[in-house]
């Protein structure tokens, strides 16, 4: 009995140590596999740095140089790994900086944990000193959160956090920690959380859905395939491409399934939605069964609901059983991870070829190329377009790099005309449009991709509205490349006020600091193109560089980006012109 | 698709900030919360939130789902009236002097079928548990006379059919 009690006390001895709230969240990610965080410290948060500080062996801290860089850096780093991206901040101020990258990651399924420094426990409510509640702030735009008061909850709740991040449809948790909790001492021991009783990440697949389903694309003429992050955040690239081959099935993609099939895949049709392709979007009104995989159905995507796909049939493949009929009805829904529920309708579909059909994505291609892809690509008029310089970034980079972009019109043309190779490549932010995401997005993408090219695309507007982590890219020497498609406007809504307001351009003109100066003020290797006879020579010097690289390029100030799916407008009626 | 009563049952963790992230849910859509109760329910541990709202079945249904999506909440329902069998309460502080200068006071209280909570020398206390509409039919009879103060519960139901919560919860947990 005695030896057994012994025993028992060195077996506790081993596992649980004396330490800190502070210290133990230090232990906590550790545990969890993080080894680099973003952040900003801030009194609140203080007794947490303390520790990152003795801990800077084993776990990095970048400090950006503003809490939404932290966050979207974050969200980089967890969209080009797949793994959860961690950022820190402190209470009040720092807490409410995060809020749009939180928001982001949200509504575009990106793992995510956030933790804050809050007032000590005494004074909450109280509307003490950079005191907000950043709780009840982040509710509408948290997969989950959670106010940590005793020094106590810490393990069990970091390991909720990370588990409810990454699993199902993953998102961003905030936890929010109170400064007595993060000074208190606890007898720490971590143990990963497997399973939340009220939360069921992933749904059970049907068998019979799955019948259902491989029945409506066995007897297809012309079935068509929509595909969304869902692949990637599911890893089922490999079976999305093996279904569209053994079914001989054309596929497009949202802007955020971009990358999950080369680019280069002949039935890789392209993308759908308000800048889409024309053959993807027109035939969306066409086809005869329509199977989605891991979107949503977003407005972007479908245009008017009344008249998007009517004629099809449709399957919906999806982890989340809320989106399951929320903006379309669907025929059949498969529920469960793309992964699993695709390799369970692979052996079930027939091999297949839809020449005809093919043909008709082929013919809507050759309109396309004729009236706005080939003048975008390889302009004959003197000014630069977006188009080109993407198009030069493709060759310089072998069609392999990880292109980063912000939000307006260079976002929709490096999506339209950027190639990819490899999955997890494409890093922009689609749900939200949040400008200001591309530049420390690139950072943290660049960050948790070493061995890759990152090119960040981003508009001189959203460029300007994180500019301040060029202090980052400096510090550490990531080496990012910048690319900066100046066109000395807010592009994209001067696009609408021409079509739409009558050229009455309200508040889109800017007037533009000298961006290589700022980027040279950091340090950073810089260079303006004004003419196309540069471009190629600067696009190839700034992939050889072995450091980070800012490329200033004065695009036409007044393009326009086409095709286009006018608001209300229905994906049969895109507008190429 | 026409509106009507819906109540919507929610089984879930007993959580703090839970209340915030649902009612949310109805805020985003812009749906009032006509009814609200919390409370617990036959499970241990298990918190129920009955809800009701007017709108179409298609909105209700999608607010179902994107409550179901919540960490915390194990599951949730929605009900037509028919559904279920539900109750309100109200209570009616009233001056005392008029149960005796009003004779008709005491008729309401008999038909209406309340109870008298409490009396003092200057006010008594009215309970009523039934439908919205015998409530409110019971407050426009009072009304008259001066009602001193007035509230009314929100909505509390059973639903006809089975709730099979335990075999979920067991479901989750073995999963």
């Amino acid at each position: 009995m005695e030896t057994l009690k012994a025993e028992k006390k060195e077996k506790k001895q081993e596992t649980t140590m004396r330490i800190t709230g502070a210290e133990a969240i230090i232990h906590c990610l550790l545990a969890e596999g993080v080894d680099l965080i973003y952040g900003y410290p801030g009194g609140a948060i203080m007794p947490v740095y303390d520790e990152l500080y003795k801990f800077q062996d084993k776990l990095t801290h970048i400090l950006t140089r503003h809490e939404q860089g932290a966050a979207h850096a974050a969200q980089g780093y967890a969209r080009v790994t797949g793994r959860v991206g961690v950022a820190m901040a402190t209470s009040g101020p720092g807490a409410t900086n995060l809020v749009t990258g939180i928001a982001d990651a949200q509504i575009d399924s990106t793992p995510m944990v956030c933790i804050t420094g809050q007032v000590t426990r005494s004074l909450l409510g109280s509307d003490a000193f950079q005191e907000t509640d950043i709780v009840g702030i982040s509710t509408p735009v948290t997969k989950w959160n959670y106010q940590i008061t005793r020094v106590e909850e810490i393990p069990e709740i970091m390991a909720k956090a990370f588990y409810i991040a990454k699993s199902g449809r993953p998102g961003p948790v905030l936890v929010d920690i109170t400064k007595n909790a993060q000074f208190d001492e606890l007898d720490f021991k971590y143990e990963k959380c497997t399973g939340v009783r009220s939360y069921k990440p992933v749904p059970e697949p049907d068998a019979s859905a799955i019948e259902k389903a491989a029945e409506l694309i066995n007897n297809a003429k012309r079935p068509y395939i929509i595909f969304g992050q869902g692949v990637i955040l599911g890893e089922a690239e490999s079976e999305l491409k093996a279904l569209v081959e053994k079914g001989g099935i054309p596929a497009a993609w949202t802007i955020l399934g971009l990358s999950a099939m080369e680019t280069d895949h002949p039935l890789n049709m392209g993308m759908v939605g308000m800048h889409g392709n024309y053959g993807p979007n027109v035939l969306t009104n066409e086809c005869d069964v329509l199977i989605a995989i891991g979107m949503r159905f977003d407005d972007r995507v479908t245009g008017n609901l009344a008249t998007y796909a009517k004629q099809a049939k449709i399957i919906h493949f999806e982890i989340d059983p809320a989106e399951v009929n929320k903006n379309v009805r669907v025929d059949v829904a498969v529920l469960g991870n793309a992964k699993e529920t695709l390799g369970m309708l692979l052996p079930l579909i027939n091999k297949n070829e839809h020449k005809e059909w093919l043909a008709e994505f082929e013919k809507k291609h050759k309109i396309e190329f004729e009236t706005v892809i080939e003048k975008d690509i390889y302009p004959t008029k003197e000014g630069l377009t977006m188009g080109e310089v993407m198009e030069q970034i493709n060759i310089a980079s072998g069609d392999n790099a990880v292109i980063v972009s912000d939000v307006g019109q260079h976002q929709m043309i490096a999506c339209r005309y950027a190639k990819f190779k490899e999955t997890k490549s494409n890093i922009t932010s689609g749900g939200l449009g949040t400008m200001g995401f591309g530049l420390p997005a690139a950072i943290g993408a660049k960050m948790g991709a070493m061995d890759r090219e990152v090119v960040a695309i981003i508009g001189d507007g959203g460029y300007q509205m994180t500019i301040q982590e060029l202090g980052v890219i400096f510090q550490h020497n990531v080496p990012v490349k910048i690319v900066v498609l100046n066109n000395d406007h807010l592009g994209m809504v001067r696009q609408w006020q021409e079509l739409f307001f009558e050229s009455r351009y309200a508040s889109t003109v800017m007037t533009n600091p000298d961006f290589v100066k700022i980027a040279e003020g950091y340090h950073i290797k810089a260079r303006r193109v004004v003419q196309r006879s540069e471009l190629k020579d600067a696009v190839e010097e700034m992939i050889a560089s072995k450091d980070p690289y800012f490329l200033e390029v004065k695009v036409e100030k007044e393009d326009n980006v086409f095709p286009m799916i006018p608001t209300g407008a229905s994906v049969a009626d895109i507008r190429l012109k | 698709m026409e509106k009507q009563w819906y109540t919507i049952s929610v089984y879930s963790e007993n959580n703090v900030g839970l209340l915030n992230r649902i009612s949310g849910i109805f805020l985003k859509r812009h749906i009032n919360i006509e009814g609200l109760n919390v409370s617990k329910s036959e499970i241990e541990n298990v918190s129920k939130f009955t809800i009701v709202i007017y709108t179409t079945e298609d909105w209700t249904r999608k607010i179902v789902q994107q409550i179901e999506k919540q960490v915390e909440v194990i599951k949730a329902f929605y009900h037509t009236d028919d559904d279920i069998i539900y109750q309100e309460s109200a209570l009616f502080k009233i001056a005392s002097h008029l149960l005796f200068d009003e004779r008709q006071i005491q008729n309401i209280i008999k038909e209406s079928n309340s109870q008298i909570v409490t009396v003092s020398r200057e006010f008594f206390v009215l309970s009523k548990t039934g439908r919205r509409h015998e409530i409110d039919e019971m407050h426009d009879a009072l009304e008259p006379y001066g009602i001193m103060q007035f509230v009314r519960s929100g909505r509390i139901a059973v639903t006809k059919a089975a709730m099979p919560i335990s075999e979920i919860l067991k479901e989750f947990q073995e999963n």
